[in-house]
C-alpha cells in the first residue's frame, strides 16, 4: 500500500445560506462542518447518519461536484482542481457517482447501452461495443440487454446499469450516494454482493453514504458516523457496531431493528435538531442521556480515545468527564 | 410583510412605467396622429397647426417626457380627437363594460367551477368526458369565433336577440354569453386538474380512514387545497374585467372601454390609449396582489413567520 | 384463536385486469399484533386498503371482510365511515402528506373526535389535546394551533396516531408507520405503538418491508408475495425455522450484525409483474428449491405445525413421509 491515501479530505466545511418562509432572513446552515476522512485504495469507508446529517453533501464535495467553504480535498495526493477546469474534467473519469434512485439517474429515452457507452465517447476511450458489453458482464446483466430502455427493466437492473455507467471508465472511487435504500429487500442484496464482488475485482475505492449501518457494516471496511455536519465516531464496522463509544452511535446501533433478539434500546428524546439552529458546546448534548455541563459548553473534537484509539469526538467517551447517570 | 407590500408595490409601478412607455413608443413610431386625425386630404397649414397645438413638433424624448411629467402630476392628457379629458372618456365607458364583464366572471365562476369538480369527481365517466370535451371546445374556439356562431343562431336564425348595439338588457345576453362561455371552459378544466391532483394526495386517503363521509373529504379537505392554484386563474380574470372584452365589445359593437381602445389606437390617440393602458395595468396589478394576499391567506406553508 | 375481531377471506383486488391481491385469507384476534411483511408490490398494504373501502373506483374488490358480524365488503358508506376511525384506525407511511396541510392539527384531531365520539368545541379541544399529550408531543396545548409543515417527520407521525386513537379503535393498521422515518426516530414511534397497544388493548396490524421492524413488534408475521400470503407463523418461530423458500430468501438477504461477512443469499431475479404472473407458484422462477410440480398449480397455505402455515409444495411433502 502506499503511503498518501486516495483521497483525502481535511477540515471539508459548506454553507448554505437558508432562508425561513416566504419573507424570513437568510440563516446559515454549515451541512458540513470540518470533515475530516481519508480512503485508500480498494477500500470502502462507509459515511452513516440520519437525514441533514451533511452525509450527501460530504459525498459531493469529495467529488468536487460542490466547493467547500473551508477546507480542501486532495486525490492522490494532489489537491482537487477547481471544478469545471479541463484538469477537474479528466480527474472525473477516475471518480464516479452513483444515486439513490437509478430511475432518475438514467435518462428515460436512451438505451442503457448508449448511456454505458456515453462516458467513454467523453472521455475518448476506444473499443467501444466490446467495452459496453464487458461492463454489462461485470455487473451481471446480460449484453443483449444494452438495447433495453430504463423502463424496460427492474429497479435492481437499472441500479445494475447505473453502476456499470460509472464504471465505464474504470473510476479508481466510486461514491455511493444511498445507493441501496430504494430498492427491495432481496434486490438491495443483489447490489451489495454486486459491490463487494466489483471491488475485489476492480480495486475501485467506495465511498459508501447509507443510513442503514447493516448495510454499511455489509459493504466497509471503516464507518464514520455523522451528525450535524461532523464525524463523531470512527472505526472498524465491527468494532463501532458491537462496542459504539459515542452516545449517538450507541442509540443509532440500538435502533437497527433485529430479528429474533428483543433488546431494550436506547430511545433518543426529541428530534435531530435543525442545523440552522446548531445547539451551543457538543451538537448533540441535548438529546444525549448522559451529557454533563461540560458537554454543553465545550464542543468536543474527533481524536483517538485513550486505550484502544478509536476515534470519537465525546467528552463522556474520552474520559474528560464522568458520565452523568442516564434518568 | 411591509416589506413583502412595499416590494410589490414597486414591482407594479415598475410594470405600469413600462407598459406605458412601450405603449408610447410603439404608437408614436407606427404613424403620425396629426395625418390620421385630420384626414389625408387636410390642408397642410392645418396639420401644422394641430402639431403644434398638441406638441407633436418637438423630439420624441421630450414629448415622452413631458407625458410621464403629466402623469405624475395627474394629468392623463386630453384626446386629440375631441380634445375632451382622457381620463373622462375613459370613464364613462367603464360602466357599459363591466356590465358584461361582471355578469361574465359570474358565469365562469358559476358554471367552471362545478362543471370541474363534478368532472374530477366522477374520473372517466361520461360526466366527466362531456365536460372536458366542452370545455376543449369552449376554450379552443376564439371568442370572435364563438360570438358570430351565437349572432348566427340566436339573432340571425332564431331571431330571439339582438346582433349587437346597446339599447337594453336584451342586447347584453349574447355578449356576455360569449364570454362566460369562454372563460368557463378554461376554468373548468384548471379546476378539474387541480381537484384530480388534490384527490389524490395521501391527506384525502388519511380523511376517509378516520371515517370523514366523502362529501366532508370533498368540502372539507379537498375543496380548500384546490382552491388554491385556482385562485391564480380566478385573479387574472378579476384582473382583466376592464381589458379582457377587446373582442366581444368589438364583435357585438358594445360601446364600451374595450371599443374605445380599439378606436383610439386607429387614431394614434395616444392619451385615451394611455389612460386605458394604465387602468388595464393597475386592475392588472392590483388583482396580483391581492391574489398573493390570499395564497397566504389559504396555504399556511406560505403564510409568514418572523419572530 | 379465539372469535376474529376481523376476518379477511379469498381477499381478491384487480387494477384494471391486473391482479393485485389473488386470495388473502387473515384473520386478526382481539388485541393481537400481527406483522404483515412483503416487497414492494407484494399487495401488503392494498390488503388493508381493499378491506376498509379505501382503494380508488377503478380497483375490483372480491371476497369478504367481516369485522365481528358485519360484512364491510360492499357496506353502505355510512357503515364503513363508522368504522374507519372508529373501531379500526389506520395510519400511513409519509405523515407528512398524510395530514391535511391547510388545517390546524387541533382540527384535524378533533375532526376525528366529532364524527366517532360526538365531541364538539372546547370538550373535543381537551381531548385533542389530551391525545397528543399521550402520544408524546412536547407543549401539546400549543402544538394544537400548529400547522402539519411546522412539524417534524416524528411529530406528524405522532399526530397521525394521536388521530388514529381518536375513535379508540379495537384495531390499528400501521401501514409503513416508519419508512420515511430516520433511525432513531423510527424507534420511537415503535416504542409509542407498543406502550399504546398496552394502555389500550388494542389490535394491531403492522405493514412493513423490514423484517426488523416487524419482529420487534410483532406476535405473529405473515409474509406475502404476489398478491398472496406464503407463511404465517408466530415470530419466533418464522425466524427461527421458517418455512417457505421466499421467507428464507429474505432473511438470508438481510445482511448480518455480527459474525464474518460473506456473500448475502440474495434472491435472484425480481417480482414478477401483476399482468405476467408465472403459472403456479409466483415464487418458483426465482426459486432454488423449485419442481416440476411448482408450475402446475398454485400451492394452497399447509399448516406445517398449528398456527404455522406455508403454501409451499415441498413444506407440504416434507409433512408425507416418503
Amino acid at each position: 500500500m502506499s503511503a498518501v491515501p486516495l483521497l483525502e479530505a481535511t477540515g471539508l466545511t459548506r454553507r448554505y445560506a437558508m432562508r425561513r418562509g416566504l419573507f424570513g432572513r437568510p440563516v446559515e446552515v454549515r451541512a458540513v462542518d470540518g470533515v475530516s476522512l481519508a480512503l485508500e485504495r480498494g477500500r470502502t469507508l462507509g459515511l452513516v447518519g440520519e437525514s441533514g446529517c451533511g452525509k450527501s453533501t460530504t459525498g459531493r464535495l469529495v467529488l468536487g461536484l460542490e466547493r467547500p467553504d473551508a477546507g480542501g480535498v486532495a486525490f492522490e495526493g494532489r489537491p482537487m482542481p477547481a471544478p469545471g477546469t479541463p484538469a477537474w474534467r479528466a480527474l472525473r473519469a477516475r471518480m464516479q457517482m452513483v444515486f439513490q434512485d437509478p430511475l432518475g439517474a438514467l435518462d428515460r429515452r436512451m438505451t442503457i447501452g448508449a448511456q454505458i457507452a456515453e462516458p467513454l465517447e467523453i472521455h475518448s476511450i476506444g473499443g467501444r461495443p466490446e467495452r459496453v458489453a464487458q461492463l454489462l458482464r461485470d455487473v451481471g446483466l446480460r449484453p443483449d440487454q444494452a438495447g433495453r430502455y430504463p423502463h424496460e427493466l427492474s429497479g435492481g437492473q437499472r441500479q445494475r446499469a447505473v453502476l456499470a455507467r460509472a464504471l465505464a471508465t474504470e473510476p479508481a472511487l466510486l461514491v455511493c450516494d444511498e445507493p441501496i435504500s430504494a430498492l427491495d429487500v432481496s434486490i438491495q442484496a443483489q447490489v451489495m454482493n454486486l459491490l463487494v464482488e466489483l471491488q475485489a475485482r476492480l480495486g475501485t475505492a467506495i465511498l459508501f453514504v447509507s443510513h442503514d449501518l447493516r448495510a454499511v457494516r455489509q459493504v466497509s471496511h471503516r464507518v464514520a458516523v455523522m451528525y450535524l455536519g461532523r464525524i463523531v465516531e470512527e472505526g472498524e464496522p465491527d468494532a463501532v457496531l458491537h462496542d459504539p463509544a459515542h452516545p449517538y452511535a450507541q442509540a443509532l446501533v440500538s435502533a437497527i431493528p433485529h430479528p429474533g433478539r428483543r433488546q431494550r434500546r436506547i430511545l433518543l428524546q426529541g428530534d435531530p435538531p435543525n442545523p440552522a439552529d446548531r445547539p451551543s458546546g457538543c451538537a448533540f448534548h441535548p438529546r444525549c442521556p448522559v451529557a454533563t455541563t461540560l458537554c454543553a459548553r465545550e464542543d468536543p473534537v474527533l481524536k483517538p480515545r485513550p486505550g484502544d484509539g478509536r476515534h470519537v469526538a465525546c467528552h463522556v467517551a474520552q474520559g474528560e468527564v464522568p458520565a452523568r447517570r442516564a434518568a | 410583510m411591509l416589506r413583502f407590500l412595499g416590494f410589490r408595490l414597486l414591482r407594479a409601478a415598475v410594470t405600469i412605467v413600462l407598459v406605458v412607455s412601450f405603449a408610447f413608443v410603439v404608437l408614436r413610431l407606427s404613424g403620425d396622429p396629426a395625418q390620421i386625425i385630420m384626414g389625408a386630404d387636410a390642408p397642410p397649414e392645418a396639420i401644422a397647426a394641430f402639431r403644434r397645438a398638441w406638441g407633436l413638433e418637438e423630439p420624441l424624448w421630450l414629448q415622452y417626457l413631458r407625458y410621464f411629467g403629466a402623469i405624475l402630476s395627474g394629468d392623463l392628457g386630453r384626446s386629440m380627437r375631441d380634445g375632451r379629458e382622457a381620463i373622462a372618456l375613459v370613464a364613462e365607458r367603464i360602466p357599459a363594460t363591466l356590465a358584461l364583464t361582471i355578469p361574465a366572471l359570474l358565469i365562469k365562476l358559476g358554471l367552471g367551477i362545478p362543471a370541474g369538480i363534478t368532472a374530477a369527481l366522477h374520473r372517466n365517466s361520461l360526466t366527466d368526458r362531456v365536460v372536458m370535451m366542452l370545455a376543449v371546445a369552449g376554450f379552443t374556439v376564439p371568442s370572435f369565433v364563438l360570438g358570430l356562431l351565437l349572432v348566427l343562431v340566436f339573432a340571425v336564425q332564431l331571431g330571439w336577440l339582438p346582433s349587437g348595439g346597446q339599447e337594453g338588457w336584451r342586447h347584453a345576453i349574447l355578449p356576455i354569453v360569449t364570454m362566460g362561455i369562454g372563460g368557463a371552459a378554461v376554468l373548468a378544466r384548471f379546476t378539474r386538474s387541480a381537484m384530480l391532483e388534490v384527490l389524490g394526495q395521501p391527506y384525502i386517503r388519511t380523511a376517509s380512514a378516520k371515517g370523514v363521509p366523502w362529501r366532508a373529504v370533498v368540502w372539507g379537505h379537498a375543496l380548500p387545497n384546490a382552491a388554491i392554484p385556482t385562485v391564480t386563474i380566478i385573479g387574472f380574470m378579476v384582473g382583466s374585467l376592464i381589458a379582457g372584452a377587446v373582442v366581444v365589445e368589438s364583435v357585438f359593437s358594445w360601446p364600451g372601454v374595450g371599443r374605445l381602445l380599439v378606436v383610439a389606437v386607429a387614431n394614434r390617440d395616444l392619451a385615451v390609449v394611455q389612460c386605458i393602458l394604465l387602468l388595464v395595468a393597475a386592475t392588472m396589478v392590483t388583482a396580483n396582489l391581492v391574489v398573493d394576499l390570499l395564497y397566504g391567506a389559504l396555504d399556511p406553508r406560505l403564510r409568514q413567520r418572523t419572530a | 384463536m379465539s372469535e376474529p375481531l376481523i376476518a379477511l377471506r379469498g381477499l381478491t383486488v384487480d387494477f384494471d385486469g391486473a391482479p393485485a391481491l389473488r386470495g388473502i385469507d387473515l384473520a386478526v384476534a382481539p388485541g393481537e399484533a400481527l406483522g404483515l411483511v412483503g416487497e414492494s408490490g407484494c399487495g401488503k398494504s392494498v390488503t388493508w386498503l381493499a378491506a376498509l373501502g379505501l382503494l380508488p373506483g377503478r380497483a375490483r374488490v372480491g371476497g369478504s371482510v367481516r369485522l365481528g358480524g358485519e360484512e364491510l365488503l360492499g357496506a353502505p358508506p355510512a357503515l364503513l365511515d363508522r368504522v374507519r376511525g372508529g373501531r379500526v384506525a389506520m395510519i400511513f407511511q409519509d405523515p407528512a402528506s398524510s395530514l391535511n396541510p391547510v388545517h390546524r392539527i387541533g382540527r384535524q384531531v378533533a375532526e376525528a373526535l366529532g364524527l366517532h365520539r360526538g365531541l364538539r368545541g372546547a370538550a373535543a379541544r381537551a381531548e385533542a389535546r389530551r391525545l397528543l399529550d399521550q402520544v408524546g408531543i412536547p407543549d401539546a396545548g400549543r402544538r394544537l394551533d400548529a400547522y402539519p409543515h411546522e412539524l417534524s417527520g416524528g411529530q406528524s407521525q405522532r399526530v397521525m396516531i394521536a388521530m388514529a386513537l381518536a375513535g379508540r379503535p379495537e384495531l390499528l393498521v400501521a401501514d409503513e408507520p416508519t419508512t420515511a422515518l430516520d433511525v432513531t426516530i423510527q424507534a420511537q414511534i415503535l416504542d409509542l405503538l407498543g406502550a399504546l397497544r398496552r394502555e389500550t388493548g388494542m389490535a394491531l396490524v403492522l405493514i412493513s418491508h423490514d423484517l426488523g421492524v416487524v419482529a420487534e413488534t410483532c406476535e405473529r408475521v405473515a409474509v406475502m408475495y404476489a398478491g398472496r400470503i406464503v407463511e404465517e407463523a408466530p415470530v419466533g418461530r418464522l425466524f427461527d425455522r421458517p418455512t417457505h423458500p421466499y421467507t428464507q430468501g429474505l432473511l438470508g438477504a438481510l445482511p448480518p450484525l455480527d459474525g464474518p461477512r460473506r456473500p448475502l443469499a440474495a434472491i435472484p431475479g425480481g417480482v414478477p409483474e401483476p399482468g405476467a404472473m408465472p403459472p403456479g407458484c409466483a415464487f418458483a422462477p426465482r426459486c432454488p428449491q423449485a419442481m416440476a410440480a411448482c408450475a402446475a398449480g398454485v400451492p394452497e397455505a399447509i399448516a406445517v405445525e398449528p398456527g404455522h402455515a406455508a403454501a409451499c409444495l415441498r413444506a407440504a411433502r416434507a409433512l408425507v413421509p416418503a
